[in-house]
């Protein structure tokens, strides 16, 4: 049975341990954790502890429609007579697709174009790459993500790939700053005259020590992104009904404010607590490494 | 002078930066699927009509000429026509952009003005209970869609304590004051419709407070961290020795250079405030530009939905210039022209 004597892999583990060890004593990340956790828990398990599953979808039964919260139904009914906290499990499911679609679109294309932009600094390919990031964030971001999903056919699909198209730059930027600073180190310069390759340099020297702040950006963008494919669903231009979408149901819900205000409360409940959950993580996170390099 | 070369640096910059994003947009509205001439129509108009209209729009021609065509038209104010109301875009424009930059400045000045209080003061007192009030209301304003906020402000405050009213710019019986600049507020102060003002005023609150409070945590949570480092520099402890004033050291020398990465961070957040407003102007029912452009969006009314977009950035452009100017006037280092940073 071979055993871990890989010095590098042995102190990674030991570093990794260490990490977890500060940041299970910040109370605020725990609590973030937990969220996060619990609520990917629900967005799996949702067919089976959701209390009525199949008002996911398409369900109508008028005689228990608009009932206000009860035991039968913790978070009250819909017009359509549908169990709103089932509708809320499944809704998660589409807000952390969202996140996780978006981000593992987008992380990579952004970091590589700032990897490159910034280790050829001062040359023409930083210019275009970085003049082209600038263009993509001369707009306020939801904006744009709007007027691109107004030219597609509304649907949760291409509500993710505006959102992609729109977010990208600010990874671009962010370790566009960090690899052009990096590239003028000793370590990348001493890489640089052992003869190594340019990838060996962009991605085994510059950005491992990227890493933690790309982490850290991506929790919190984990909300951020979240935020926004609410805010899409909710004019109307990212998930349709019948889909248990946030956004959707907060909109549906605001019709009948006055009255039935359950409708539309407990799912913009339910999205800020996914967004605070990976807030939490995220400052943890930040705090985390601003340690470390102190 | 460096600053008026730095103001025109930025200029320069803005031009190149617009003439991108008119790319990105004409782009993004012309690879559009399906005709948005017959859309405008509709299925029964004749074939030569159609032909008409897109020729007349220059939908006939290779995209680069459609692109020229629509720039060289753009720079003499003609952003074309809009596909479903019939009018010309500039003129729409004109009509609904005043309510929406009324609405989003108000927003900005109480972001930006309780944003730096809360921080400041948190930073001044920190690790203290105002720290850790301030601290729970940042999580919570940045973790609300503003969206969120606005219904349920529009609930709370308009209809169980009815505070405020629940929708448009003024209330039914009072008359708009003559339009000087669009602005009720600004008009109505004008020419000195006082009832008026007053009556606008209170229509803005609630989407005002709805829009500005996303922004105002970040600025809170920003302000409060360099205040509290800034507290701790050597010079502050010097100052004090010297038996500079209390005020004088809080003010000038705490407070003012630490605003530089609060005041970096405005022009972000007013961005993210123009986005919102699409959303909270259609909650308040609030006759703007925001809801304008979302319904372009909605009908896919191309030359609307380019023009909405332009206009924002040209709006977030000058925003971001006002920005760097205060952040120049905070930071000797960018006004007496020394290199920056490292």
């Amino acid at each position: 049975m071979p055993t871990i004597n890989n010095p590098m892999l042995k102190r990674r583990m030991e570093a990794l341990r260490k990490g977890w060890y500060k940041f299970s004593k910040n109370p605020v990340s725990v609590v973030g954790l937990f969220f996060v956790l619990a609520v990917s828990f629900i967005a799996a398990f949702a067919p089976y502890i959701a209390p009525y599953p199949q008002h996911a979808g398409r369900f109508v039964n008028f005689a228990d429609a608009s009932q206000p919260p009860s035991w039968k139904h913790l978070c009250g009914t819909d017009v359509f007579g549908r169990d709103i906290l089932s509708r809320i499990f499944f809704g998660f499911r589409y807000s952390l697709m969202m996140g996780v679609v978006v981000l593992s679109l987008v992380v990579p294309v952004g970091v590589v174009l700032g990897l490159i932009a910034g280790y050829y600094r001062g040359t023409w390919i930083d210019t275009v790459i970085m003049r082209i990031t600038d263009v993509f964030l001369a707009v306020p971001p939801l904006i744009l993500a709007l007027a691109v999903c107004s030219v597609l056919t509304p649907s949760v699909f291409h509500a993710m790939m505006a959102v992609s198209l729109m977010w990208w730059p600010w990874y671009t930027r962010l370790v566009y700053g960090l690899a052009s600073s990096l590239r003028n180190e000793f370590f990348v310069q001493a890489a640089e005259v052992a003869g190594a390759s340019r990838s060996h340099i962009l991605f085994r020297e510059i950005l491992p020590n990227c890493v933690s702040s790309i982490f850290t950006k991506m929790s919190l963008d984990m909300g951020w992104v979240i935020l926004i494919g609410s805010a899409l669903s909710f004019v109307g231009l990212g998930a349709q009904p019948p889909t248990p979408d946030l956004g959707t149901m907060v909109a549906d819900g605001s019709k009948y404010l006055p009255d039935q205000w359950w409708i539309a409360i407990f799912p913009a409940l339910a999205i800020m607590i996914t967004v605070l959950g990976f807030n939490l993580i995220g400052d943890g996170f930040r705090d985390l490494f601003a340690l470390e390099e102190t | 002078m460096s600053i008026l070369k730095f103001l025109g640096k930025r200029l320069v910059f803005s031009i190149f930066v617009l003439f991108g994003l008119s790319l990105l947009i004409f782009t993004i509205s012309r690879v559009l699927p399906g005709d948005p001439v017959r859309m405008a129509l509709g299925p029964r108009a004749p074939e030569w009509a159609v032909e008409n209209m897109r020729a007349q729009m220059h939908l006939d021609k290779p995209l680069y000429a459609q692109y020229y065509y629509w720039l060289t038209e753009a720079l003499h104010g003609d952003l074309g026509q809009s596909l479903f109301t019939r009018r010309p875009v500039v003129q729409d424009i004109k009509e609904f952009l005043p309510a929406t930059l009324e609405l989003a400045l108000f927003a900005g000045v109480i972001m930006a003005f309780f944003g730096i209080l809360l921080g400041a003061v948190a930073g001044r007192y920190s690790n203290t209970w105002i720290d850790n009030s301030v601290r729970i209301f940042s999580y919570v304003g940045v973790v609300t869609p503003s969206f969120v906020f606005a219904i349920l402000f529009l609930l709370l405050f308009g209809y169980i304590l009815r505070w405020f009213p629940t929708a448009g710019r003024l209330s039914p019986g009072i008359a708009r004051p003559p339009v000087i600049t669009g602005m009720v507020t600004l008009d109505s102060l004008l020419t000195g419709h006082f009832a008026t003002l007053g009556n606008a005023l209170w229509h803005m609150v609630l989407p005002a407070v709805s829009l500005a409070l996303g922004g105002m945590a970040q600025e809170a949570r920003i302000t409060r961290s360099t205040i509290s480092d800034n507290l701790r520099k050597d010079y502050i402890a010097s100052a004090k020795g010297f038996g500079v004033p209390e005020r004088l050291v809080t003010l000038k020398y705490l407070l003012k250079p630490s605003l530089i990465p609060t005041v970096s961070i405005l022009g972000l957040d007013f961005a993210s405030l123009l986005g919102n407003a699409f959303l909270v102007e259609l909650i308040f029912n609030w006759p703007g530009f925001s809801r304008y452009g979302i319904n372009a969006m909605l009908r896919k009314d191309l030359n609307a939905v380019a023009a909405v977009v332009m206009v924002l950035g040209v709006v977030f452009i000058i925003v971001n210039i006002l920005v760097d100017l205060v952040v120049a006037w905070l930071d000797p280092r960018i006004r007496l022209g020394a290199e920056r940073g490292k």
